[in-house]
């Protein structure tokens, strides 16, 4: 019997685990699917190849299923995430010279994000009094949650992301050299590049973007919306497979085979141990040996983090206006929340979960109100910095 | 058409052979103002210094993302737009990401202009893929060829036999197992190195 033939794009990261385990595990074949993994280098090329149908389905940052959506950066083509493939499991790692800088202006606990935040702006003061070059922060593309976590924490310390520092993208794959060789002083970017940078003893990493954000939808399984319209049992056996798949990755029991499938050098190619040790969110966070473990540094599956939640999306979105990239409408803030598809989540595990989480208003950032994505206008008024 | 000679291109592309096959072609039809960019360092400095109307980058380039950015509202470049606009332009797209190639116009350019560049480029980039396959072609013959001889001298020296023998065995075998011959000789040595 062979399976309905699917051609799915993927970024080598660690978040891209449930698609992975998915397919090499066998979960796709058992719902009759016959899936081809096709390794990309650059999250253009995934947009773009999804758009235009060469993928029937991606992993790709949530922020870029929207913008899509939205028709900002590309072609406007409607995209559906029914399936969340990831929560958290970025980090902010510095350069020596900058840790150093940082802990000297700390005023307070460092491991808090408003005390780094202010020590930041201290050393933004201090290096325009001297003439220095402003600092300069590497992310991983314009419509990631890396740039947005990165600004929302460098702006509630009263730093302006656009004025004091320089944010620039940056492939992950040269996020490491660039801060070794001192063109960027800082990055944000997900599992393996941050314990690369600190294994080398070239970086700190100064937070887990869980320490910003308590839940932040960071990639997704996307479709075309026109594709899943026409496809309904094909999706539906698609997200079933993937649910499998977290369940799996998710159990003590099956990390380590888990991140021997991940390992493999048609997949993400890095060490399995790195990979065991981002799942367990288990990382070495200074070049002197310090570990740091955390329940929430990424989500696959459990608390809920596979359910696709519209807050996240209202909250993607409402980033996307502050920073100039999109006017706030009415019709946006809708195009935004339809492409999280929690019904459809739903109907293709047949049950009724709920949100699976005890975090209030679903984002449990460490600065400002509580989020509200019926009062995105609200929002933006309690932020100082922004764009207009 | 005619070419536009102030029409200023720069490629991005890590393969300086590739590279150069496309500015070749470029300039034939023309296009007499091309710069190529084949390191990647501080690439978006360099492409705002050189302030083309046009970049061309392969596909296979990580730093693709790093152009993305161009496309924000940037107080460093006036306002860039990409090349594909409407949703219209989605067979040209698909031509040029079927070729592995990606174009992005800096300045608002209309798409007429680009055209025959891209047109182009898609032809040189299948034209560089194909010579790519036919090299690694002639280069696995070649790997093949020094396997079966490395076997066929260790079965003349094992077995006591002639060359053309220890090849017809080598052949028959490979008959027999439906595998290919070399797959066959690399057995003989492997087997051979393990019974040291």
């Amino acid at each position: 019997m062979t399976g309905h033939p699917l051609r799915i794009g993927f970024i080598p990261l660690v978040d891209a685990s449930a698609l992975i385990v998915a397919v090499d595990k066998g979960f796709t074949a058992e719902e009759g699917l016959d899936v081809t993994l096709v390794r990309e280098v650059s999250w253009s090329n995934v947009r773009d190849k999804l758009n235009i149908g060469l993928f029937d389905a991606a992993h790709l940052l949530a922020p870029v299923a929207i913008a899509s959506s939205l028709g900002l950066g590309h072609i406007k083509v409607p995209i559906v995430a029914p399936f969340n493939l990831g929560i958290n499991g970025n980090a902010i790692t510095i350069s020596p010279a900058l840790h150093a800088a940082l802990m000297a202006q700390a005023d307070g606990d460092p491991a808090d994000p408003m005390v780094t935040a202010k020590a930041l702006a201290r050393v933004v003061v201090a290096r325009k009094k001297t003439g220095q070059e402003p600092l300069t922060f590497g992310m991983t593309f314009p419509y990631s949650t890396h740039n947005y976590q990165l600004r929302f924490w460098m702006a509630a310390g009263g730093v302006d992301p656009d004025e004091d520092v320089q944010l620039v993208v940056l492939p992950p794959p040269y996020m490491v050299e660039s801060l070794a060789s001192g063109l960027v002083d800082a990055f944000c970017v997900g599992a393996p590049w941050n314990s690369v940078a600190v294994d080398l003893g070239i970086g700190h990493i100064l937070h887990f973007v869980a320490d910003i954000l308590q839940r932040a939808a960071e990639k997704v399984l996307a479709v075309r919306g026109k594709w899943a319209d026409e496809n309904p049992e094909v999706l539906a056996r698609l997200i079933r497979a993937h649910q499998k798949a977290a369940d799996f990755i998710e159990n003590p029991a099956n990390r380590a085979e888990a991140a021997e499938v991940l390992s493999r050098a048609d997949r993400i190619n890095v060490d399995a141990e790195v990979i065991r040790r981002t799942l367990d969110g288990r990382l070495k966070i200074s070049p002197d040996g310090t570990m740091r473990s955390s329940e929430r540094y990424l989500l696959v599956g459990r608390e809920g983090a596979a359910r696709p939640d519209s807050v996240q999306a209202a909250w993607l979105y409402a980033q996307m206006v502050r920073w100039g990239q999109t006017p706030l409408t009415d019709a946006g803030l809708q195009t935004a929340l339809s492409v999280f598809r929690p019904d459809l989540y739903d109907a293709a595990i047949g049950s009724k979960a709920g949100n699976g989480h005890s975090i209030t208003d679903g984002v449990g950032a460490f600065a400002g109100p509580v989020f509200d994505p019926r009062d995105i206008s609200g929002h933006l008024k309690s932020v100082e910095i922004k764009r207009r | 058409m005619p070419a536009e000679p102030f029409f200023k291109i720069v490629i991005v592309d890590e393969s300086p052979i590739r590279a150069a096959i496309l500015e070749e072609g470029l300039r034939e039809a023309g296009f007499t103002s091309v710069e190529r960019i084949g390191d990647m360092h501080n690439l978006l400095a360099r492409i705002y210094a050189l302030d083309p109307d046009v970049i061309l980058i392969d596909l296979e380039n990580p730093s693709r993302d790093v152009l993305e950015q161009m496309f924000q509202v940037s107080r460093a470049v006036k306002r860039p737009i990409a090349m594909f606009v409407d949703q219209s332009d989605s067979a040209s797209i698909q031509a040029s990401v079927d070729a592995g190639v990606s174009a992005y116009i800096v300045d608002g350019l209309k798409k007429e202009r680009i055209k025959p560049v891209l047109d182009l480029c898609i032809s040189r980039f299948n034209a560089f893929s194909r010579l790519q396959n036919e090299l690694d072609k002639t280069k696995s013959a070649l790997e093949e060829r020094k396997v079966i001889d490395r076997a066929k001298g260790l079965l003349m020296k094992l077995k006591g036999l002639s060359e053309d023998e220890a090849y017809v065995l080598m052949r028959s075998t490979a008959m027999r197992e439906k595998k290919k011959i070399g797959e066959i000789a690399q057995s003989i040595i492997t087997a051979s190195e393990m019974l040291k």
